[in-house]
């Protein structure tokens, strides 16, 4: 598992290639959880298993299975906890793989009351195995990445799959509440270049307090109905139309929000266009700052990761357009489809590490 | 980007209510009926104004009388007459948008000078108040590009203004830490933040790109702060921001870690997510910590980026501007934490005191191409500017008191008579730092000087009323001095960071300014001619006596002779009852009441030495006060100097300050001397012996600001010895100078507290002679042409 700061996110393994002696040496206990898991795709009120990212047939370790990908926010990770111990877990296993900055947070608690030992990884060398793993393996049949064609244009842009062949050196861009850009020139050899505090959890923030949207959902679906430009202040407003002088476009935001230092302006927009002024400023940013990274680290190819980008296409055709900007063209974004699981993935490989050394 | 032009600022109220108004025309607005080329530029909410304009100036020239036509007919020296001199300066004036059509109707009234046509104009508002510019005024609103106004005016106070930027830190003993002045100012990063942000390379004076910029600016810290804070007014968000704890909507690493990320080096107290507690919880967040958030969300990105930036051109100069910035010390301080962070203190961040006027300066500049102002040095009129920070209402009460009408702002810069350069002799001309003291820095001797310079006051206003006897206004332009400079004291006891660092040379052209401002040009320009008179008298006697000594009891006794001649000095308070009685007498005993050897700093034994070696090829004497000093200290050592094969150059001040002697004075001194003294007769016939103005009117010494031909002598003549004389100039200022030639520092410390502090005593003994390392003494050190 991964416990960031606002989402965990948890894989499961699931063996398909069970024999029948197998299944009986199989404890109950293990039987109740994985049938609880693999039957719901809701756990609670808010854990959430992403049925859509599901790897059928995988092999791991010389292990066929089908790789669960379920997540819950970090909020009610001391529910979590307390199911572990109810469930018993620490009869099946003593040792939890968990990176992530809950990890660390969460290490006390889960000994203390779950009777848990945790092992704990590093978030950004779990992300970089998770990743290449997942790339290596496909999404069932399809690449795992894609970037979109026409980036400059949201409407016509178009999602085209792809392969990370020849990966490195590559710029990694984790968006999680906040961000880390690793420069990442070899499976073992990165380093974390930056980070930015404007995240996903900064757009969720100020959409909860902007719009009293109370979950991630809510706000990109108001995002996805607003207009920012009744909310930022463009080049053109400023200067009647490009500012030719340093070719900057009328349409270019000149300033985020800028419209709304007016009080009349304030008073006439509506929650989706404050909605998607945010998530475009928080885009936009994130895009102007890993532009800068891949041109002093002197790298090409930007690969965007993190449960920012979960849902819908929206952000990612944002970021896929401010790269697109802010390089002139001469950079082009990579998603993948596995978003924000590439930590667990990471952490469950090395936790099938261990237990094969054992 | 841009200022945002028509924000809320501009209520229509503002226009009806200051109607009744009426300015003071001599405190804002000033000069106005000569005043010719205007520019403004005009924000979201202050407009800046500025104009040339040629201020009438009572000078104190000396004139030779013809002594060959009528021998002795006169018992004076020299002539001194006032006479009107015109030099150029520039007004810079800020206010609230609200007052720009009393301002116009001011202006309207007061101009006389028609042959204006056209005002320069800047700034996102420029378009909104064309129309009412053009019929107030009758001149035709001319607009400028933004940022190229932006970047000419931030070249040209950067240049032209000493002490002009400054790091911000926060907890300091002073909060301003103002950078020397490097005449290479290229190239560097301009970030300007107004809605948005531009960042801007400079790498010429024509030469500049907008490399890069965000739409996360002034704009968005406005914009979102008001929606989420209800809040309208960006001075008040900002004070909202400084009362505000962003722990509690910002998501740190240690609310994910449980404390620091420590493999990565992130501190536990790091944003993660800014906004990120927000998200979670269903409670209610205060506007001040919402404030404090967005603060450090909107700094914390520009500083990345700047730093990004920075690196990826290899820039270390980052200058910040905008709206965002100007001069709020909540800005600066989070602006400056975010560099500090992203660059881990390789790049500073820096700011500028005009950074307001920059646009008006640079729409001015464009205006006044023609002129080529950019070929003159320019000096910021300490008198005629307010200094940093007084804008604000709160910050400065006093400012709003005084004018009794609404707050402005001003800078006056003179254009300087010479364009100044570096002494091509500094060893490094980057570290350089003239003063000795940063009064704004060290409290107990700040306190010291402001009282010292209060206390003064009295005599100054008395010496000034006599210098002018059969003026009957100059009582009233005596009491206005008075007031003009107390006040000055006053503001920099609560702000010593107005003009730049405080020191006691600031202090002192203060007052000059200040004097010359109520037209007292030369105050003591009557007992220069005195003392002159007396110490010529005795000139050839002194010599006489010199001369019957051993070589090396002469080479003591010179030195003595400067030291003993520098007691005689009116501008020290502890020497005016010696100078009351004879100089005669007096200069015997100065030379009695100087300290026994070992002086206080003693490299006599050095000096002696070094002048058994060969002769110097060109010596730099930068002269101090007039009578004994320079004709019966000074005078024999130049002499020697000459007599043993080295060329001298003295420099002495370009205008009066003190009793300082001027190179017009000294002018005629010479010749005087040369009459009488075959050494210096032949020095100056045969060009050994040359007198230079140092281009300064101060009793101090910046060796970065000296007379453009006085540097090119200096290189022509091979220059290998700098000789400084005086408090002023060897104790106050470079006392701490290093120089790529050898030095010779001699004063005598006039002050106790000063003379306590150095950990001497009333007239203690500085003679400092230095040869700069990695230069044994034997060695040419001669600059190669």
């Amino acid at each position: 598992m991964d416990i960031g700061g606002t989402l965990v996110k948890l894989v499961y393994f699931e063996p398909v290639d069970i024999t029948a002696e197998e299944e009986q040496e199989e404890v109950e206990n293990l039987k109740s959880i994985r049938r609880y898991l693999t039957s719901n795709v809701a756990y609670g009120k808010t854990g959430v298993r992403d049925v859509h990212l599901e790897l059928r047939n995988l092999t791991m370790c010389g292990r066929t299975g089908n790789l669960h990908f379920i997540r819950f926010p970090t909020q009610a990770m001391p529910l979590f906890i307390q199911m572990g111990r109810d469930k018993n877990f620490s009869s099946l296993h003593t040792m939890l793989c968990a990176t992530g900055g809950g990890a660390y947070k969460f290490e006390n608690d889960f000994r203390m009351m779950a009777d848990l030992e945790l092992l704990k990884l590093d978030e950004l060398d779990c992300l970089i195995h998770g990743l290449l793993f997942l790339d290596r393996v496909g999404f069932n049949g399809h690449p795992e990445c894609y970037y979109f064609q026409n980036p400059s244009d949201t409407h016509s842009c178009v999602k085209e799959p792809c392969n990370l062949e020849n990966p490195f050196p590559m710029l990694l861009v984790n968006i999680g509440s906040g961000v880390s850009i690793l420069a990442v020139y070899s499976e073992n050899n990165y380093k974390r270049v930056t980070g930015t505090s404007l995240g996903g959890g900064t757009f969720l923030g100020l959409c909860c307090l902007l719009t009293g949207c109370e979950t991630f959902e809510e706000a990109l679906e108001m995002a996805s109905k607003g207009d920012s430009t009744n909310v930022d202040k463009l080049v053109k407003d400023i200067y009647g139309g490009d500012y030719e002088r340093f070719g900057l476009q009328g349409s270019t935001v000149a300033s985020s929000f800028g419209h709304m230092m007016c009080k009349d302006k304030r008073a006439s927009i509506s929650k989706e266009d404050l909605a998607r002024a945010t998530l475009v400023t928080i885009t936009n940013n994130i895009g102007s700052i890993a532009r800068m990274c891949a041109d002093n680290e002197k790298i090409e190819r930007v690969v965007f990761v993190g449960n920012f980008l979960r849902i819908n296409t929206l952000s990612t055709k944002l970021l896929a357009y401010a790269m697109d900007f802010w390089s002139k063209g001469q950079l082009k974004a990579v998603f993948l489809e596995h978003e924000g699981y590439f930590g667990a993935v990471g952490a469950l490989m090395e936790l099938l590490k261990t237990t094969e050394d054992l | 980007m841009a200022e945002c032009g028509g924000v809320d600022s501009n209520t229509s109220s503002g226009h009806t209510m200051d109607k009744s108004i009426t300015l003071p025309p001599d405190e804002i607005f000033r000069n106005l009926e000569n005043a010719k080329r205007f520019a403004i530029d005009i924000g979201g909410s202050l407009t800046k104004l500025a104009y040339y304009s040629t201020v009438q100036h009572k000078v104190a020239k000396v004139r030779s009388f013809d002594h060959t036509a009528k021998e002795a007919a006169c018992d004076k020296l020299y002539e001194i007459s006032v006479q009107e001199e015109v030099t150029a300066r520039l007004h810079f004036i800020k206010f609230e948008n609200a007052y720009i059509e009393t301002c116009l109707d001011f202006i309207k009234d007061h101009l006389v000078n028609t042959e204006t046509k056209v005002i320069k104009a800047t700034g996102g508002g420029a378009h909104k108040f064309k129309e009412l510019i053009e019929k107030k005024l009758g001149l035709k609103v001319d607009k400028e590009d933004e940022m190229t106004c932006l970047i000419k005016g931030c070249n040209f106070v950067l240049k032209n203004i000493p002490h002009e930027a400054f790091v911000y830190a926060k907890h300091a003993d002073s909060e301003f830490r103002f950078q020397t002045t490097n005449p290479d100012i290229f190239p560097y990063l301009l970030v300007n933040i107004g809605s948005g942000v531009s960042i801007v390379k400079v790498e010429s004076e024509d030469k500049f790109e907008r490399i890069g910029g965000s739409s996360i600016g002034g704009g968005t810290f406005w914009g979102l702060g008001a929606l989420l804070t209800k809040t309208k007014r960006f001075d008040e968000l900002l004070q909202l921001a400084s009362k505000g704890q962003h722990t509690s909507v910002d998501m740190l690493v240690k609310d994910i870690y449980g404390g620091s990320y420590g493999c990565l080096g992130l501190t536990g107290d790091l944003i993660a997510s800014s906004f990120g507690k927000s998200a979670t919880a269903d409670k209610e967040f205060s506007k001040e910590d919402m404030a404090k958030s967005l603060l450090h969300m909107i700094s914390n990105d520009i500083g990345q980026l700047a730093c990004l930036y920075a690196k990826l051109h290899n820039l270390s100069r980052v200058y910040f501007g905008g709206f965002f910035i100007r001069g709020h010390p909540v800005t600066m301080h989070t602006i400056t934490y975010s560099i500090n962070f992203f660059t881990k203190g390789e790049v500073q961040a820096l700011f500028l005191r005009h950074e307001g006027y920059l646009g008006a300066i640079g729409a001015f500049l464009k205006g006044a191409e023609e002129d080529n102002p950019n070929q003159y040095s320019w000096g910021e009129n300490y008198a005629g500017s307010s200094g940093l920070m007084s804008v604000s209402p709160e910050m400065n009460p006093m400012q709003r008191a005084r004018s009794g009408t609404f707050p402005f702002d001003m800078l006056e810069m003179d254009r300087l008579e010479r364009q100044l350069v570096n002494l091509p002799l500094l060893q490094d001309p980057s570290s350089y730092i003239p003063d000795t003291v940063d009064l704004t820095e060290d409290a107990p001797a700040r306190e010291y000087w402001l009282y010292c310079f209060e206390d003064a006051l009295d005599g100054v206003v008395k010496r000034a009323l006599a210098s002018q006897p059969d003026m009957p206004e100059a009582a009233v332009r005596a009491e206005k001095f008075r007031q003009k400079y107390l006040h000055k004291l006053q503001t920099l006891r609560h702000q010593p960071f107005a003009y730049g660092s405080l020191t006691v040379r600031s202090l002192l052209d203060t007052r000059e300014h200040c004097l010359n401002e109520f037209n007292f040009p030369d105050p003591y320009s009557k007992i220069k001619e005195r003392e002159n008179d007396v110490a010529l008298r005795y000139y050839q006697k002194a010599v006489k006596a010199l001369e019957e000594l051993s070589c090396e009891d002469r080479q003591f006794a010179l030195v003595r002779g400067v030291l003993a001649g520098n007691v005689f000095d009116w501008g020290a308070k502890a020497v005016s009852d010696v100078l009351e009685s004879d100089p005669e007498f007096g200069f015997e005993e100065a030379k009695r009441q100087l300290e026994e050897r070992p002086w206080l700093v003693d490299s006599y034994d050095q000096w002696l030495e070094r002048l058994k070696g060969p002769p110097h090829k060109c010596a730099l004497f930068f002269v101090d006060n007039s009578g004994v000093d320079i004709i019966l200290g000074v005078m024999p050592f130049v002499r020697e100097l000459l007599s043993r094969g080295t060329e001298v150059v003295l420099a002495s001040n370009s205008g009066p300050a003190l009793n300082d002697v001027t190179n017009g004075e000294l002018q005629i001194l010479t010749e005087r001397i040369a009459a009488m003294d075959p050494v210096i007769q032949a020095g100056l016939r045969e060009d050994r012996l040359t007198l230079v103005q140092s281009g300064s009117s101060s009793p101090c010494l910046d060796l970065s600001r000296l007379d453009k031909v006085l540097a090119m002598v200096v290189r022509e003549r091979q220059t290998d010895l700098v000789i400084i004389e005086g408090m002023g100039r060897a104790i106050h200022t470079n006392y701490y100078a290093m120089l790529s030639c050898e030095s010779l520092k001699m004063a005598v410390i006039k002050n106790s507290w000063l003379a306590d502090r150095l950990g001497g005593k009333l007239f203690s003994v500085v003679f400092k002679y230095e040869v700069p390392a990695g230069r044994p003494d034997q060695d040419d050190a001669a600059l190669t042409p």
